[in-house]
């Protein structure tokens, strides 16, 4: 038998639940074929479900265990892992909660699957100690820093109270009715060992990509909203330790 | 010769809300283990804790997604990850499983079975040599749990482990639960089994939890890691440690992860057990 294509067709039938076992394999006498295939097969959309889960407690508490499994297997069956690393695995389950018709009567699930997603980014990234306040108030003095954004931090801008409604299924906060559904925008840093969300004020994400991509203060806060503080958010940004000083101008 | 730097004693595999149990105070461990895949992320808690552990206890780096039997070349990616991680924690051993789990681009997360032919072991052959050549050490491969059999399989599974190791100079890795669940869903003695399994190569042991569940008139033992080690599991982990005297053991256990005090209790079996071998080999 050839290795290479048995091994495919025995992948074929791991993710398609309706194929028949490859040919060529043997069960015990008494044993149902099928049966013990399955075994490998459940094997594997388990601890895929599993992993997205992990990474997706507050998408999980928002729809219920039922339902995250069967989008979960879903996402599963047409985009499994493209790598053993499977801290990795689930980038694009967002985009997939998104474009998933049994739940589109919650709009506002993908952007906390993002955010989720923005949390394990960080948890895992580099570990670089971030800019402090003081040393951005010391080198004013002679030349303005050119800042970058932290290797941890992660922005997201969303429609709708997307910070609010993590925090409140995350456990961060207490469950309730949302007092005003207004769009968020969300700041994920890891200063340390530990992984923050904050709520920028509106303009925030955009102020803040746009100083990580080196751009001055001012030109970062051309696009933002009347009354938006450049002082107050990069302060907001140093305090959460969301910059680092950048590259050579 | 002993085919791993391990102490022969007892270990667990490490997890994270275990962190602060196991720094508390002694414990009755001579090493962890840890997946390596858990560790491929860039830094963070996972680094933090390994780096401190790593301070107080030998370290098993155990592989779970190299693909050792798949048909295509191995993720060269992927090996360059173990490398890295290799020469960051220098650990004593590093494990893989005589099975597959790549095809194409797709990871498909978990131990996939082998025909056990001339044809797989040159394959196996070939990929235990250039894992040992690109990490510029030894390797231990571990048997598999499985479910099914392959009609075209010609080499019993033990001769085929010591087949690899003769030809590539890697150690194995022998799980006796694997044997346990192996040899009831295959329909083998276990017994017999061990009594062909080539010891000499063995450099580490694991003991784990199975799950029993109905299968028509059989049942089917499931390699869960989720509960305690099965006292089949245990006895025949005595009969083993008689004839090798004190190999390094782990206690895995992965799923429905228990409070520390349950978990530390397992490695001090196993513990006990190995000093009561390290004496019978004395006597």
């Amino acid at each position: 038998m050839n290795a290479a294509a048995f091994q495919a067709g025995f992948a074929r039938a791991l993710l398609d639940p309706e194929a028949a076992p490859p040919t060529g394999l043997r069960a015990a006498p008494g044993a149902d074929l099928a049966r013990r295939f399955a075994v490998y097969r459940n094997n594997v959309a388990h601890g895929l479900i599993a992993a997205l889960a992990l990474r997706h407690p507050a998408v999980q508490r928002l729809v219920g265990k039922d339902f995250f499994a069967g989008m979960a297997r879903a996402f599963v069956q047409h985009h499994p892992p493209r790598s053993p690393v499977l801290l990795e695995y689930g980038d694009g389950f967002p985009e997939f909660v998104a474009g998933f018709p049994p739940a589109a009567g919650l709009p506002y699930l993908a952007d906390v699957a993002r955010l989720e997603a923005a949390r394990v980014g960080a948890y895992h990234a580099a570990d670089v100690p971030p800019l402090r306040l003081e040393a951005v108030a010391d080198a004013a003095q002679d030349a303005p820093l050119r800042l970058a954004l932290h290797p941890a931090a992660r922005l997201l801008r969303s429609p709708h109270p997307v910070v609010t409604l993590w925090a409140m299924n995350a456990g961060e906060m207490p469950l309730g009715p949302v007092a005003s559904w207004e769009g968020e925008e969300a700041l994920v840093t890891r200063p340390d060992l530990q992984v923050l969300v904050h709520r920028l004020p509106p303009g925030g994400a955009g102020f803040a990509m746009a100083l990580g991509t080196g751009a001055g203060l001012a030109d970062a806060a051309a696009h933002c909203p009347p009354g938006f503080s450049q002082m107050g958010t990069l302060a907001i940004l140093l305090r959460t330790g969301a910059l680092v000083e950048g590259g050579a101008a | 010769m002993r085919a791993s730097l391990l102490p022969p004693a007892a270990g667990v595999g490490f997890k994270p809300r275990h962190f602060e149990h196991i720094l508390s105070g002694p414990q009755p461990l001579g090493f962890i283990e840890v997946h390596a895949e858990n560790y491929m992320g860039q830094g963070g808690p996972p680094h933090a804790q390994l780096a401190r552990l790593r301070q107080d206890y030998a370290l098993s780096l155990h592989g779970v997604g190299l693909s050792i039997g798949g048909a295509q070349p191995l993720d060269a990616a992927h090996l360059r990850r173990l490398r890295a991680l290799c020469d960051r924690y220098a650990p004593a051993s590093f494990s893989e499983h005589l099975a597959w789990s790549s095809h194409g681009p797709a990871f498909l997360n978990d131990l996939l079975p082998l025909p056990y032919t001339e044809a797989t072991l040159a394959r196996v052959v070939a990929h235990v040599a250039e894992v040992q050549d690109c990490l510029g050490r030894q390797m231990l491969l571990e048997n598999p749990a499985t479910y099914l059999g392959f009609a075209e399989s010609r080499i019993p599974e033990t001769e085929f482990l010591a087949e690899v190791a003769r030809r590539t100079g890697c150690g194995l890795l022998l799980d006796v639960n694997n044997v346990v669940v192996a040899a009831a869903n295959q329909g083998f003695a276990p017994r017999a089994y061990l009594a062909a399994f080539p010891l000499a190569m063995v450099g580490e042991i694991h003991l784990a939890g199975h799950a029993a569940v109905p299968a028509g008139a059989a049942t089917l033992l499931i390699d869960a890691h989720g509960t305690p080690v099965d006292d089949q599991v245990w006895a025949l982990y005595a009969e083993v440690l008689a004839r090798t005297g004190p190999v390094a053991t782990l206690i895995e256990w992965d799923n429905d992860v228990p409070a520390w005090p349950v978990l530390r209790r397992e490695a001090a079996r196993a513990g006990a057990l190995l000093r009561q071998a390290a004496q019978g080999v004395a006597a």
